[in-house]
C-alpha cells in the first residue's frame, strides 16, 4: 500500500518535471537528466490508426497489446519493472504518426515503440525510430522494410510480409496454368502484394490475366467489374485492406464474379467479414497471421484465447489484433532476458529469443530481423456451417516457421 | 478493345452517375433554394443509410427502410434548420456552412458511439439478389433498382416543382425572397420543408448505397466531395444541372476506369477543374 502510494508521487513529481521543462522551452534534448524520470517504469508507445478506415483493426491491436503488458504487470513486471503501454492515434497518416512517434519519444520518454498498421504508415515510424536510436517492433505487413536500404537495427517486424502471405496463399490457391487477374489498392500495400503474388506465380507456373490498380479507400468498385469479368481468370485476386476489402469482395460477388472465379486476398480480415455477411464472403480463401479456432490444434493459442477472453468480456482476438500481443511479449521477453531497457542489450536478446506466445514458435532472422513464423490460409465458411457467430473460417494450410518462405539475407542486400 | 465491354463500361457508368444524382439533388436543393452550404451532407448520407438499416432489422423488411428512414431523416433534418440554421440567415454563407461542419463531426462520432466503428452488413434485399443479362453483359438486379428509383425521384421532384403551387413558391423563394414575404408569403416555412426535403434525399441516397457498400461512419465523407464535384460541374443551385453532371461524371469514371483505372477517383476533380476554367459558373449555373 506504502509503495503504491509512493509511487503515484513519483509518478506526479516526474510528470511535473517534464512539464517544467517544456514550459520553460528549453529543449528537451539539452536537458536529458530532467525529463529521464527517476521512476523505472518500462514505457512502450503504441502509435495506431484509431480513427479511419481500419480503425476496427486498430481497436484490437491496443486490446491485445494492452492484455501483453497486463500479464507482465500481474506477474510483478519485468524485473520487477511496471510496465506501462502509451497508445497515440496515429490517423492513418505518415506524417501524423511520425508526429506522435517523435511526442512519444521526447516528451514521453518511451523505451520502445511498438506498433502502427499500413505499411506506408509503418515505414514512417521506423525512418523517426532509425533516426533516434529506438527500439521499435512492427506489426504491420511490408516487405520493403526488410531490405537492405530500410533496415534499422533497432527495428524488429513482427507482422507477416507479403513474401510469406501471398506465398502461402498463392501456394494453396494457385496451380500450374491457373489464370489470375488482380485488383490491386494503388498503394505500398497493395504493390508489395502484387508483387509476391507475381514472385509465387513465377514459380508455380500461374498465369496473369490482367492487373487492374484501384484508387486506395474507393467506395464503388463497379467500374472495374466489367473488365475484370472480360478477362475470364479462374481467380480474382483482390490485394487491398481494410474497408476496402470488404467493399470490393461485396461488389464483386454483387456482379456474379464468384460463379466465374474463386476469389483470393492475400490477407483474409476478420473485421470485415463481420462487416458483410456471410454469404457474401464465403469462399473466399486468404491469408492470416492468426485465428483463434487454432485453440483446438494449439495449446499456446488456447492460452492466449482464454486470456484475451476474460480481459474483454469474453470476445476473442483478430488477426491484426493478436500482432499487437505478439509483438509487445516478444519485447518484454526480451527485455526480461536483458535485464533491462539497454538498447543494444535488448537488440542482442530479440536476435537470440525464440518464443511461442499464440501461434506456434517464433524467432527473428538475424539478418532482417524479420520474425519467422507460421502463415495460416483460411477460407470463408458458408453460413449453415457456422458454429457461432465467431466461427468465421476454416484453416485450410498452416504453413509451419520456415526460412525458406522468405526472400534470402543476400537477395535483401545484406552481406552473406 | 471490343465494343461490348465499351458498352458495358457506358452503362456502368450511368449507373453510377444515378448514384452521384441522388448524392448531389439534396445539396443542389439546399443551396439552390437556402443559399446554405451543406457541409453535413455527407454525414447525413451516412445517418440516413443507419437509419434505413435500422428500420429494416425491426420490421424485417428492405421496403420499410427505403420508405420511412427517409422521412425521419427529413424530419430530423427540419429540425436541424428550425434550432441550428435558422438563427444563421441573413449572416455570411460562411456561418452556415462552419456550423454544419460541426455538425458533420459530431453526427459521425454520434453514429460511432451508438453503433460502433466497424461497420455492419446491409444484405441486399433477397428480391433484388443476383444479375441480369444485358445482352452485353451481366449487371446486378440491385443496381438497375438503384437507377429506376433514381428515375422516378427525378421525375417526382420536376413535377412538384414545376406543376404545383407549391413548387411555384419555393422558385419564386428563390429568386426573391422579399418580394414573398410582402406578397404574404410564409417563407420560413417554406425553408423548413425544402432542408427537410434535401435531407431526405440524401439519406435516401445513404439507404440506396448500404447494400451496394458496408455501412460504416464514414461512408459520408468521400460521398461529400462527390456531391460537391457534381453540383460544381452542374452548377450551384441548378437541378437540371446536377442530374447531367452527375450522370456525366459516372461515365467519366467508367471511362477512365477502363483505361486508366487508378485515376478513376481523381478524374472528377479534374473534370471539375477544367470545367471551373472554361465555365465558372458551371455547366447550366448562371454568373451571379
Amino acid at each position: 500500500m506504502t509503495k503504491d502510494i509512493r509511487d503515484t508521487k513519483r509518478n506526479h513529481i516526474s510528470r511535473r518535471h517534464v512539464l517544467a521543462a517544456l514550459g520553460t522551452g528549453a529543449s528537451v534534448v539539452a536537458m536529458p537528466w530532467i525529463a529521464r524520470a527517476a521512476d523505472d517504469t518500462i514505457r512502450i508507445g503504441f502509435p495506431t490508426p484509431l480513427t479511419g478506415p481500419f480503425a476496427a483493426e486498430a481497436k484490437d491491436q491496443v486490446k491485445s497489446a494492452e492484455l501483453a503488458v497486463k500479464q507482465f504487470n500481474d506477474k510483478g513486471g519485468v524485473n520487477g519493472r511496471k510496465v506501462e503501454l502509451l497508445v497515440r492515434d496515429d490517423k492513418l497518416n505518415g506524417g501524423e504518426a511520425a508526429t506522435r512517434t517523435l511526442e512519444l519519444i521526447e516528451k514521453d520518454k518511451v523505451h520502445a515503440i511498438v506498433g502502427s498498421l499500413s505499411s506506408a504508415v509503418q515505414l514512417a515510424v521506423n525512418e523517426v525510430t532509425r533516426a533516434r536510436g529506438v527500439l521499435y517492433v512492427s506489426i504491420s505487413q511490408s516487405d520493403t522494410i526488410n531490405e537492405v536500404k530500410d533496415f534499422s537495427k533497432y527495428t524488429f517486424h513482427e507482422a507477416l510480409n507479403p513474401t510469406m502471405t501471398a506465398g502461402a496463399v498463392a501456394r494453396h490457391a494457385f496451380k500450374k496454368g491457373t489464370k489470375v487477374a488482380h485488383l490491386v489498392a494503388d498503394y505500398a500495400y497493395g504493390h508489395e502484394m502484387l508483387r509476391g503474388f507475381k514472385r509465387a506465380q513465377a514459380t508455380i507456373g500461374a498465369e496473369t490475366v490482367g492487373e487492374i490498380m484501384h484508387p486506395f479507400g474507393a467506395a464503388d468498385y463497379s467500374t472495374f467489374m466489367p473488365r475484370l469479368r472480360s478477362m475470364r481468370p479462374d481467380i480474382l485476386c483482390i490485394s487491398n485492406f481494410g474497408r476496402d476489402q470488404a467493399n470490393s469482395i461485396k461488389q464483386a460477388v454483387d456482379f456474379g464474379l464468384k460463379q466465374q472465379a474463386k476469389i483470393v486476398v492475400p490477407v483474409l480480415l476478420h473485421n470485415q467479414r463481420l462487416a458483410v455477411s456471410p454469404e457474401v464472403f464465403e469462399g473466399v480463401v486468404g491469408g492470416s497471421n492468426y485465428y483463434w479456432g487454432l485453440e483446438s490444434q494449439l495449446p499456446s493459442a488456447k492460452t492466449f484465447n482464454d486470456a484475451y477472453r476474460a480481459a474483454n468480456g469474453g470476445a476473442i482476438p483478430t488477426d491484426y489484433g493478436a500482432y499487437g500481443y505478439t509483438g509487445v511479449s516478444s519485447l518484454l521477453q526480451a527485455m526480461q532476458v536483458a535485464g533491462g531497457t539497454d538498447t543494444d542489450k535488448v537488440i542482442a536478446a530479440l536476435e537470440s529469443l525464440k518464443y511461442d506466445v499464440a501461434k506456434g514458435p517464433q524467432y527473428y532472422r538475424k539478418c532482417d530481423h524479420q520474425s519467422v513464423q507460421s502463415v495460416l490460409v483460411l477460407e470463408s465458411k458458408k453460413k449453415a456451417d457456422m458454429k457461432g457467430d465467431s466461427d468465421l473460417f476454416s484453416i485450410v494450410a498452416n504453413e509451419p516457421a520456415s526460412e525458406n518462405v522468405l526472400r534470402s539475407c543476400t537477395e535483401l542486400g545484406f552481406p552473406a | 478493345m471490343d465494343t461490348e465491354l465499351i458498352l458495358m463500361q457506358l452503362f456502368s457508368g450511368v449507373a453510377l452517375g444515378a448514384i452521384l444524382v441522388i448524392t448531389a439533388l439534396g445539396l443542389s436543393i439546399i443551396f439552390g433554394m437556402l443559399g446554405v452550404v451543406n457541409f453535413a451532407h455527407g454525414a447525413l448520407f451516412m445517418v440516413g443509410a443507419y437509419a434505413g438499416l435500422w428500420v429494416a432489422s425491426l420490421t424485417g423488411s428492405f421496403w420499410w427502410g427505403l420508405l420511412v428512414a427517409p422521412i425521419m431523416i427529413g424530419v430530423f433534418g427540419m429540425a436541424i434548420e428550425y434550432v441550428l440554421i435558422r438563427p444563421l440567415y441573413g449572416r455570411s454563407i460562411d456561418d452556415p456552412l462552419l456550423l454544419t461542419f460541426g455538425l458533420s463531426y459530431v453526427l459521425v462520432e454520434g453514429v460511432r458511439i451508438v453503433f460502433g466503428s466497424d461497420g455492419i452488413p446491409f444484405p441486399t434485399p433477397s428480391s433484388l439478389t443476383g444479375v441480369v443479362d444485358l445482352g452485353v453483359g451481366f449487371f446486378p438486379i440491385y443496381r438497375i433498382f438503384v437507377v429506376g428509383v433514381v428515375f422516378l425521384v427525378v421525375v417526382l421532384l420536376w413535377l412538384g416543382l414545376e406543376k404545383t403551387k407549391f413548387g411555384l413558391i419555393v422558385r419564386a423563394g428563390a429568386r426573391d425572397p422579399t418580394m414573398m414575404k410582402v406578397l404574404g408569403v410564409d417563407i420560413s416555412k417554406v425553408w423548413l420543408l425544402v432542408f427537410g426535403l434535401g435531407v431526405g434525399l440524401a439519406s435516401l441516397g445513404g439507404v440506396l448505397s448500404g447494400p451496394m457498400r458496408s455501412v460504416n461512419p464514414e461512408m459520408g465523407a468521400l460521398v461529400l466531395a462527390e456531391a460537391f464535384v457534381v453540383t460544381v460541374i452542374g452548377g450551384l443551385g441548378s437541378l437540371v444541372g446536377s442530374i447531367i453532371a452527375g450522370l456525366l461524371v459516372g461515365v467519366v469514371i467508367s471511362m477512365t476506369a477502363l483505361f486508366a483505372p487508378e485515376m478513376a477517383t481523381i478524374v472528377m476533380f479534374a473534370l471539375m477543374a477544367i470545367v471551373l476554367l472554361i465555365r465558372p459558373q458551371g455547366l447550366f449555373g448562371k454568373l451571379a
